[in-house]
C-alpha cells in the first residue's frame, strides 16, 4: 500500500509542478493575447477569478477577440521578425554545425587519455556566464575593436570593418554561445561509434572519404539531428545576442517581443506574438521530444 | 537390475513417495504481453537438491527463477515453497536468496558491507553480524579482502563475494543464475565441486539455470531440460543422459546419433525398427511399445560403439560403411562413418593405449556394432 | 573510436578552442587595464577590482544571484530527479506522453516564451515578484535539465543491483534510497551544478519574473552594458569565471585523488 502511494508521488510530484508552472502559464499566455490592452497595472482587462464560476468564465470567453493577431498579421514588422528569426537561426545553425563537427569530430578520434579533458574545455565556457561570453564579443567587434585593430596593423584591410550592430555580428554570436550545444551530442555519438565499421568499409572497397560518407556521417545523424536542434530552437527565440551585437535593423522575434513587452508595455501583443512563436516552433519542438525518447529508450 | 549411468545413488527424495515437495510450481504460466515465457508447467523440486535448470537462451528458465526469487508474477498458477504460498509475497519478504549472473556487487560498499547487507537489514546486532562475515569470508576464502570495494577484485573473487552475500543469512533455498558463466575453464571446473561442497556442507537446497550442459550434469542431482518454456524431461543427469524421452533432449545433451525408420515388431524390453540401414534393434522406453508401422527413431550415443574392421559375430546390431572424417582429441578419437544408406553417424573410442598396432585410416571400409541396449528408440 | 589524430583533427580541435577561449581570455585581460577602455591597452591595474567591491548594487545583486542559485539548484535537483525516475522506471502510466513533452520541451522553449509565460502566471495568481518568483521560475526551467541528466545515468543503471538489495530484504524505496542513488550520486550532483550554473547565468527569465529588491547579476551586468562598457564589468565577469574555473579544477583534482586512492590499496 505505501508502496503504491510512494510509486504514485515519484510521478505527481513533478508532475503537478510542471503542470502548473510550464503548461498553465500558456494557457495563461493564450488567454492574454487574446485580450483586449488597458491602461494600468496589469495592463489587461481583468483575469477572471475562480470565485466567478463558469458561467462567468463562458462569458468572458466570448469577450476574445483575435484582434491581437490580425494587428500581427497585419503589420509587417512582426511577420519579417519572425521570417528573419528563422532564417538566422537557420543559417546559424548550419554555421555551428560547419565548425562544431570538425571538432566533435576530432575529439572523438583523440587519444582516450585526453578525451576527458578536452571534454572538460568544451563545458568550462557552458558554465561561465553566457551574458558575458556576448559581451566579450562586444570589445572584439566594434569599430575600435580588437579584430578590427588586428586586422589593420596586419595591413589586411584599409578601414575598419562594420560587423558590430549588423546581423553578422549576430551570426558569429549565435556560433560562438551555442558551439557547445552542437559538439556535445555529436561527440557523444561519434565517441560510441566503433571503428571496426569504417574499417570495414575500406575492406570492401570504400575511399577514406567515402567510408567516412557511408559509415560515420550516417551513423552520427542522431547526434547531428539532436545537435540542430539544441541550436535552432532557441537561436529563433534568441534575445541577447540580437539585443547586445545585432543593429537596429536587426529583425528577431525576441528581441521584438522584449521591447512589445517591456518598452511598449503591450502584453497583449506580446503575449500574442508568444503564441504565434509557439506555434512556429511546434513541428521542431515535437521532432526533438520524439528523438530525445526515442535515444533515451535505445539506451535502455 | 541394472542401472542406468555408472554411479550408485544414495540421496533420492523423488522416488520417495512419502516426501513432500520443498518447491513446487503449479500449472505456472508467465505471458510478456502476447509472447509466453513459461507454459503451464508444473515442478517439484525436494530439500537438499542440487536443481538445475537446463535448455537454450529464451527457453524460460530465466523467468522461472525470477518467479521464484519475487521478481516476476506468474500469470497464471501458483508457486509453493515448504507448503505455503509465494503468491503476491514480495521479494524481500521471500526466504529465498539470490546470486545474480552479473554478481550485483554494490559498487559504493566494502566486501564486508556487501556481505553484511542483508543481516542489517534483518536486524541483527553489530557482534553478531561481524561473526557471521567473518564466517563467510572464511567459507570463500577471502579473508584479507574484506576491505576491498568490487571494483578491486578479479571475475572469481567477485563470484565469491556474491555467493558468500547469497549465503551469509542461511537462506534454505539459495537461487543461482549462470553462476559459472564469467568464469575462464578452469576456474569453472574447480568453483563446480566448490559449489557442491558448498551445498553439503551447509545443508541448503540450490536451483541453478545453465546453459551450460557440462555443468549441469556435474553438479546437480537432478536436471530439468526445457524448450520454449515448457519443461523437456526431468530426471538424474543419468537418466537424461541414457534415457532421454525425446528427440531434443536427446540432442541437448552431448552427441547422438539419431537414425529414423519404421516400427517392424516389438517386444517387452526392445522394438526393433527398420529403415534405410537395415533393421536395428533397441532399448523400449517405458513400458509400452509403439505400434508397428509407427515412425520412430533410434538413438545411440557414439561412445557406444565398437570398431572393427570385419563384421563380428554375435552382435545384436551391425552397420557398416566408409571412414569419412577423423578427429582427434588426445583422450578420444572421434569418427563419422557415411553407411551405405548415406547417413553419416559418429562413433567415438577412448585412447587407452599409447601405441596402437594398424590404427583406422581415411576412406576406409568398417563396422559399427552394438548390442540392443546400447541404443533407445524414441517416439518423438 | 579510436584514438588516432591526424593534422586535420589537430587543427580542428586548435582552432575550435580558440575560437571559445579567445574572447574570454581578452575579457581577463581587458579587466586590468589601466584605463576606461576595453579595447585599448594602457597598462596593468588592479583599480576595478577595488571600484567594484565599493559598488554596492553590483554586490547586492551578486547576493541575490546566489542566493538564488543555489536554493533554485537544490530544489530543481530534487525534483528533477523525480522526474528521472517517473520516467524511467514507470513505463506506462497515465498522461505520460504529457508528461514526457513537459520535461523535454524546455530544453528548446526559447526564454522568452518561457519567461512572458511564467510573468504571467504570478499576475494572474497575484502572487508579488521578487525573490521567490525568480526561484521559481528557474526551479522550472532546470528542473528539466537535471532530469535529463539524471535520466541518463539511470537508464544505463544496472538494475540487478537494486533487484540484489531487494532479494536481501530491503523494501523497494530503502533499496533505491541505500543502492541506486549513492551509485548515481554523482550524475544527481552534476545536475545540480549545471541547474546552479543555469540560474546563475540566465538574464531573460530573470529579467521578466524578478521585481523590485531581486535584481540578480545578469540583469545588473546587462544594464551596464547598456549603458556603455567599463571595465569594472570585466572585473566581475573575471571574479566569477575565477570562481567557476578553481571549483572545476577543485572537482577534477579531487576526483582524480580519489581514483588514485583506488587503485594503491
Amino acid at each position: 500500500m505505501l508502496r503504491a502511494i510512494t510509486n504514485r508521488l515519484v510521478i505527481l510530484i513533478p508532475y503537478l509542478w510542471l503542470l502548473f508552472f510550464f503548461l498553465l502559464p500558456f494557457l495563461i499566455v493564450l488567454r492574454i493575447a487574446l485580450s483586449d490592452l488597458e491602461y494600468g497595472a496589469p495592463p489587461y482587462t481583468p483575469q477572471f477569478s475562480l470565485a466567478d464560476g463558469w458561467s462567468a468564465l463562458w462569458e468572458k470567453a466570448g469577450q476574445l477577440d483575435f484582434e491581437n493577431f490580425s494587428f500581427l498579421a497585419s503589420d509587417s514588422l512582426y511577420i519579417n521578425s519572425y521570417l528573419s528569426s528563422l532564417q538566422i537561426a537557420f543559417f546559424s545553425t548550419i554555421m555551428t554545425l560547419i565548425v562544431g563537427f570538425p571538432l566533435a569530430y576530432g575529439m572523438a578520434r583523440a587519444p582516450s587519455g585526453i578525451r576527458p579533458t578536452l571534454l572538460m574545455m568544451v563545458i568550462l565556457p557552458f558554465w561561465t556566464s553566457f551574458l558575458i561570453r556576448v559581451y566579450a564579443w562586444i570589445g572584439i567587434l566594434k569599430q575600435e575593436g580588437l579584430l578590427n585593430q588586428l586586422l589593420l596593423w596586419l595591413g589586411v584591410i584599409d578601414t575598419p570593418l562594420e560587423i558590430l550592430s549588423t546581423n553578422k555580428a549576430v551570426y558569429i554570436g549565435i556560433v560562438y554561445s551555442y558551439l557547445p550545444f552542437m559538439v556535445l551530442p555529436i561527440y557523444s555519438t561519434l565517441e560510441k561509434m566503433d571503428e571496426s565499421l569504417v574499417e570495414a568499409a575500406r575492406d570492401l572497397g570504400c575511399t577514406r572519404i567515402g567510408a567516412f560518407w557511408k559509415v560515420t556521417a550516417r551513423l552520427a545523424v542522431p547526434g547531428i539531428l539532436a545537435g540542430c536542434l539544441l541550436v535552432f530552437i532557441p537561436a529563433v527565440g534568441e534575445f541577447v545576442i540580437p539585443d547586445l551585437l545585432g543593429g537596429s535593423s536587426t529583425l528577431m522575434i525576441g528581441k521584438t517581443l522584449w521591447i512589445e513587452f517591456f518598452n511598449n508595455s503591450d502584453w497583449t501583443v506580446a503575449s500574442a506574438i508568444a503564441i504565434v512563436l509557439l506555434i512556429v516552433l511546434v513541428v521542431p519542438i515535437v521532432w526533438f521530444q520524439n528523438a530525445q525518447a526515442r535515444a533515451a529508450e535505445a539506451g535502455r | 537390475m541394472p542401472s542406468l549411468g555408472s554411479i550408485r545413488l544414495s540421496f533420492a527424495p523423488w522416488n520417495d513417495p512419502a516426501a513432500k515437495p520443498y518447491i513446487s510450481f503449479r500449472n505456472v504460466t508467465k505471458r510478456f504481453g502476447d509472447f509466453v515465457a513459461v507454459d503451464n508447467l508444473s515442478l517439484d523440486v525436494y530439500e537438499r537438491e542440487f536443481f538445475s535448470l537446463l535448455g537454450p537462451s529464451g527457453c524460460g528458465k530465466t523467468t522461472l527463477l525470477r518467479m521464484l526469487a519475487g521478481f516476476e508474477e506468474p500469470t497464471e498458477g501458483e508457486i509453493f515453497l515448504d507448503g505455503q504460498s509465494l503468491k503476491g509475497v514480495p521479494p524481500h519478504k521471500r526466504p529465498v536468496n539470490m546470486m545474480f549472473q552479473s554478481y550485483a556487487l554494490f559498487p559504493h560498499m566494502s566486501v564486508a558491507d556487501n556481505i553484511a547487507f542483508g543481516l542489517k537489514q534483518d536486524g541483527m546486532e553489530k557482534g553478531a553480524r561481524d561473526e557471521r562475515v567473518a564466517q563467510m569470508l572464511k567459507l570463500v576464502k577471502l579473508e584479507e579482502f574484506a576491505k576491498r570495494k568490487p571494483d578491486q577484485l578479479s571475475g572469481g573473487q567477485r563470484q565469491r563475494v556474491a555467493l558468500a552475500r547469497a549465503v551469509a543469512k542461511r537462506p534454505k533455498l539459495l537461487l543461482l543464475d549462470e553462476p559459472l558463466g564469467a568464469l575462464d575453464k578452469k576456474l569453472r571446473e574447480e568453483t563446480q565441486f566448490e559449489l557442491m561442497d558448498l551445498q553439503q556442507q551447509l545443508g541448503l537446497t540450490f536451483m541453478i539455470v545453465t546453459h551450460d550442459q557440462e555443468e549441469a550434469m556435474t553438479m546437480s542431482d537432478r536436471i530439468a531440460v526445457m524448450d520454449k518454456g515448457i519443461i523437456a524431461q526431468t530426471g538424474t543427469p543419468a537418466e537424461i543422459y541414457e534415457a532421454p524421452n525425446s528427440r531434443y533432449v536427446a540432442d541437448f545433451i552431448g552427441s547422438v546419433n539419431i537414425l529414423e525408420g519404421a516400427v517392424v515388431s516389438s517386444d517387452d524390453a526392445h522394438v526393433t525398427i527398420k529403415g534405410g540401414d537395415g533393421e536395428i534393434v533397441g532399448a523400449l522406453r517405458g513400458s509400452k511399445a509403439p505400434a508397428d508401422g509407427k515412425t520412430a527413431w533410434f538413438a545411440i550415443r557414439p561412445e557406444k560403439m565398437q570398431v572393427s574392421r570385419s563384421r563380428p559375430d554375435n552382435a545384436d546390431n551391425a552397420l557398416e560403411g566408409e571412414v569419412w572424417d577423423i578427429a582427434y582429441l588426445g583422450d578420444m578419437t572421434i569418427i563419422n562413418v557415411k553407411l551405405d544408406s548415406g547417413n553419416v553417424v559418429q562413433a567415438s573410442m577412448i585412447n587407452r593405449s599409447r601405441l596402437v598396432e594398424d590404427p583406422i585410416g581415411y576412406e576406409e571400409r568398417i563396422w559399427l556394432s552394438f548390442t540392443a541396449d546400447s541404443g533407445l528408440v524414441l517416439e518423438r | 573510436m579510436t584514438g588516432r589524430w591526424t593534422w586535420f583533427n589537430i587543427t580542428s580541435v586548435v582552432v575550435g578552442f580558440t575560437f571559445l577561449y579567445l574572447p574570454i581570455v581578452l575579457l581577463v585581460i581587458f579587466s586590468f587595464n589601466e584605463s576606461r577602455l576595453v579595447t585599448v591597452w594602457a597598462g596593468f591595474s588592479t583599480k576595478w577590482y577595488g571600484e567594484l567591491f565599493q559598488n554596492q548594487s553590483i554586490l547586492d545583486a551578486a547576493w541575490v544571484t546566489i542566493r538564488v542559485a543555489l536554493l533554485s539548484a537544490s530544489v530543481a535537483t530534487v525534483l528533477g530527479t523525480l522526474a528521472a525516475v517517473a520516467l524511467v522506471r514507470f513505463p506506462r502510466f497515465n498522461g505520460r506522453t504529457v508528461f514526457t513533452g513537459m520535461v523535454y520541451a524546455p530544453l528548446v522553449m526559447p526564454e522568452v516564451i518561457t519567461g512572458l509565460s511564467l510573468l504571467l502566471l504570478f499576475v494572474a495568481i497575484n502572487f508579488a515578484r521578487g525573490f521567490w518568483t525568480v526561484t521559481l521560475a528557474h526551479i522550472t526551467f532546470s528542473l528539466c535539465f537535471v532530469a535529463v541528466v539524471v535520466q541518463s545515468r539511470l537508464v544505463s543503471f544496472d538494475k540487478s543491483l537494486e533487484e540484489a538489495a531487494q532479494d536481501l530484504g530491503c523494501p523497494p524505496f530503502q533499496a533505491f534510497m541505500k543502492v541506486t542513488l549513492p551509485v548515481i550520486f554523482p550524475a544527481v550532483i552534476s545536475g545540480w551544478m549545471l541547474a546552479f550554473t543555469l540560474s546563475l547565468d540566465d538574464l531573460v527569465i530573470a529579467s521578466f519574473t524578478s521585481g523590485p529588491g531581486a535584481t540578480t547579476l545578469p540583469m545588473k551586468i546587462y544594464s551596464q552594458v547598456r549603458l556603455g562598457v567599463t571595465p569594472e564589468i570585466n572585473a566581475v565577469c573575471t571574479i566569477l569565471i575565477a570562481i567557476v574555473t578553481t571549483g572545476v579544477l577543485i572537482a577534477t583534482i579531487l576526483n582524480k585523488r580519489r581514483a588514485m586512492q583506488h587503485k594503491h590499496s
